[in-house]
């Protein structure tokens, strides 16, 4: 989430998910919603059937493209041409909020400079998308009162995702619909607790509460508070741990409830990381395809056996409760870190969850009046809340933005590393479906969701199936520069001609040997969203 | 039995429910009905969230690998090797070359404590999770 931190100064959800009830246009970019948020897409529909309108930006016509009042089917990977030439429509048409503009941002003529340098015909030879939809889509959201974007790993899983959200974030700037209630840009967060392990600093530049570990007054706030002396230069992000191969700057391991063999891309090149390691360590539930490679395997504690919070998209910390004692010989996460911790020499001796979260909101200020037990007799509290009187925080920037004034930073399009050619024709997009969640560790062992959606089928539109001579159920090879695997066709008009889409869910069909490991430049997000592939029938 | 109230671990929404505990089992889930986003309403994983809970190929014993095997051992055997390696090729790289990876599904309190091992006791800032995922 580094685009929106950037601009405005904090990368999560500005609104709640009760907000988006009483939006009057909401814009989807990226986000199969009703699959991957089921809640949030609920909202959405209230919101319709308030009078809301629905713009849906998505190269397939999932079902939320199908509800839409205008979609825009782009092709994969020119979200930025898109987004400007909108930016290009509302500023041609004066629906830009000079008030707002004035008053809360800073470069806004950096910004007018490119896009008035910007060829709109261009970007309909980019996009694949006609000037008309465009317009109407940039004259519905311009002249709200209330709009809501949302976006999720459609935006973020590419090449330039930091710039597809900065240039949403201009969007919602040029137009002032940020600051208020029941209006703001809202990234939807994949798993149930990304934001939390963000603001935990489970990263390898920042503290909790986002305090940088190269600034020195940071630095020392911690070292004090933990008696240690701690390293000051950012560390390795999860692809540079995990795509190293045999001379890879890691010798040693410790992975905690991930199962990087499924979820990451080039799934050939993270196995032969691990296998390359002196040692691995890994505490799951179940022996997931990572755990099979580790030296030591810990088994931990499912959710129903802790006590914790959580941290949803919304910003809001909840409770966690322990149902039932860990089964067999597990142990929580946390009994084994303090284990851990004090066998290597560093007492770690915490009676409770709760004194964590106390240590926490001592340490991380928008997390400062969090203690468990204010958590325990309410719905949870939204963050920043800074003391134990703050009630916390259902929409950020009401008077300012986090980083004082939002900035415009103008982007241009960075066409995706690689594309379908002679040789490769298809272009192939991944994501996640109803039933399943993630690598399946927890889901596919739940008899219910394993019959709904058991196996990985790959959407093909009739048409490409007609070419191959492949009916629905038949098996096809998918191969890419980089692997090979065997998947089963389902024949829908979702995905367009010339374009695939299947899901990670499924270790039997690792999509991920043939992902790409090229990267965001910024976030470093690997763009799962586009790769080119070959298929033939088995 | 009793209903125990907690939070969906299924996507980032966050509904609230509750657990239903009888004899020692996870046995269901049903929405809260005033929590302000579940509503009285969960998507089909809400309503199955406690089917694998008990699913027989839990790990319910530490395991280290032994002539190329994974063989079930004593937490303090399996414990004290990994404190020793982990300890070792951290001291000999200044913190260098041990990586910890943290998970999207662990709790609040479980991340924090794992970045503070890492930096504090691994003197390390190789940790990640899969946020970008
Ligand atoms: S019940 Fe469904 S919508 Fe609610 S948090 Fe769980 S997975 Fe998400």
């Amino acid at each position: 989430m580094a685009g929106l931190a950037t601009t405005f100064g904090s990368g999560a959800m500005t609104n709640s998910i009760n907000e988006i009830e009483n939006a009057q246009v909401i814009l989807l970019i990226g986000s199969n919603t009703s699959e991957a948020h089921p809640q949030v897409a609920r909202r959405i529909f209230t919101a319709m059937d308030r009078g809301a309108r629905l713009i849906v930006i998505d190269p397939r016509r999932t079902l939320m493209a199908k509800r839409a009042d205008i979609h825009l089917p782009i092709r994969p990977g020119t979200d930025i041409p898109l987004l400007n030439a909108m930016m290009r429509v509302i500023l041609d048409e004066n629906l830009a909020d000079d008030l707002f503009i004035e008053m809360r941002t800073e470069n806004f003529y950096g910004l007018r400079d490119m896009l008035f340098r910007f060829d709109l015909e261009e970007t309909v030879r980019l996009t694949g998308v006609d000037l008309a939809r465009i317009r109407a889509a940039a004259q519905l959201y311009g002249r709200a009162q209330k709009a809501v974007i949302c976006y999720c790993l459609g935006i973020t899983q590419h090449v330039c995702g930091t710039g597809n959200v900065q240039a949403i974030a201009n969007l919602a700037m040029l137009t002032g619909h940020v600051e208020k209630e029941d209006t703001g840009v809202d990234p939807l967060r994949g798993q149930n607790n990304v934001q939390g392990a963000c603001d935990m600093g489970a990263l390898p530049n920042v503290f909790p509460s986002y305090q940088q570990v190269d600034i020195d007054d940071y630095r020392e706030k911690f070292e004090r508070a933990w008696h240690a002396s701690l390293p000051g230069q950012p560390g390795l992000t999860l692809m540079q741990m995990t795509h190293g191969g045999k001379n890879g700057p890691l010798k040693a391991m410790f992975i905690m409830g991930e199962n990087p063999v499924l979820s990451d891309p080039v799934s050939d090149r993270v196995e032969e990381t691990l296998d390359n390691l002196e040692f691995l360590l890994v505490a799951d539930i179940f022996l997931t395809e990572t755990a099979r490679r580790a030296h030591v395997v810990l088994p931990a504690a499912s959710f129903a056996e802790k006590t914790g919070t959580f941290t949803n998209s919304e910003r809001r910390v909840q409770m966690v409760r322990r149902v039932i004692p860990p089964l067999g010989q597990s142990r929580t996460d946390s009994d084994i870190i303090m284990d851990l911790a004090g066998r290597l020499g560093y007492a770690m001796d915490y009676e409770s969850p709760a004194e964590i979260m106390e240590e926490i909101s001592m340490l991380a200020p928008i997390y400062g009046g969090m203690q468990h037990d204010r958590l325990e007799n309410s719905w949870g509290l939204q963050w920043p809340c800074w003391d134990r009187s703050h009630p916390g925080t259902p929409f950020l920037h009401k008077y300012y933005f986090t980083r004082g004034r939002g900035r415009f930073t103008p982007v241009v399009h960075e066409p995706p590393a690689e594309l379908p050619d002679d040789d490769y024709p298809f272009l192939l997009n991944t994501g996640r479906i109803y039933h399943q969640y993630h690598t399946g560790t927890m889901s596919r062992h739940s008899a219910l969701l394993s019959r709904e959606a058991g196996e990985a089928l790959l959407q093909l539109h009739p048409e490409d199936g007609r070419r191959l001579g492949v009916r629905s159920g038949d098996l096809l090879r998918m191969r890419s520069r980089r692997g090979e695997v065997q998947v089963k066709a389902e024949l829908t008009e979702t995905v367009r001609p010339g374009e695939v889409y299947t899901t990670f869910h499924f270790s039997e069909m690792p999509v991920n040997r043939l992902t790409i490991s090229a990267q965001d430049h910024f976030s470093q997000c690997p763009e799962y969203k586009i790769c080119a592939v070959h298929l033939e029938k088995v | 039995m009793h209903d125990v109230l907690t939070t969906c671990v299924y996507c980032g929404c966050g509904c609230g429910l509750y657990l239903h505990e009888h004899r020692g089992r996870v046995t269901g889930s049903s929405p809260s009905r005033n929590h302000p986003v579940s509503r009285n309403n969960l998507c089909v994983k809400g309503w199955h969230l406690h089917e694998f809970i008990h699913h027989p190929s839990r790990l319910t014993e530490p395991l280290m690998r032994k002539n190329g095997r994974l063989t079930p051992v004593s937490w303090d055997e399996a414990m004290n090797c990994a404190a020793r390696e982990l300890g070792r090729i951290a001291a000999a790289s200044d913190g260098k070359a041990v990586g910890l990876l943290s998970s999207a599904k662990c709790t609040n309190e479980e991340n924090y404590l794992l970045q503070k091992l890492a930096r504090a006791v691994l003197h390390t800032n190789n940790i990640d999770h899969c946020a970008r995922l």
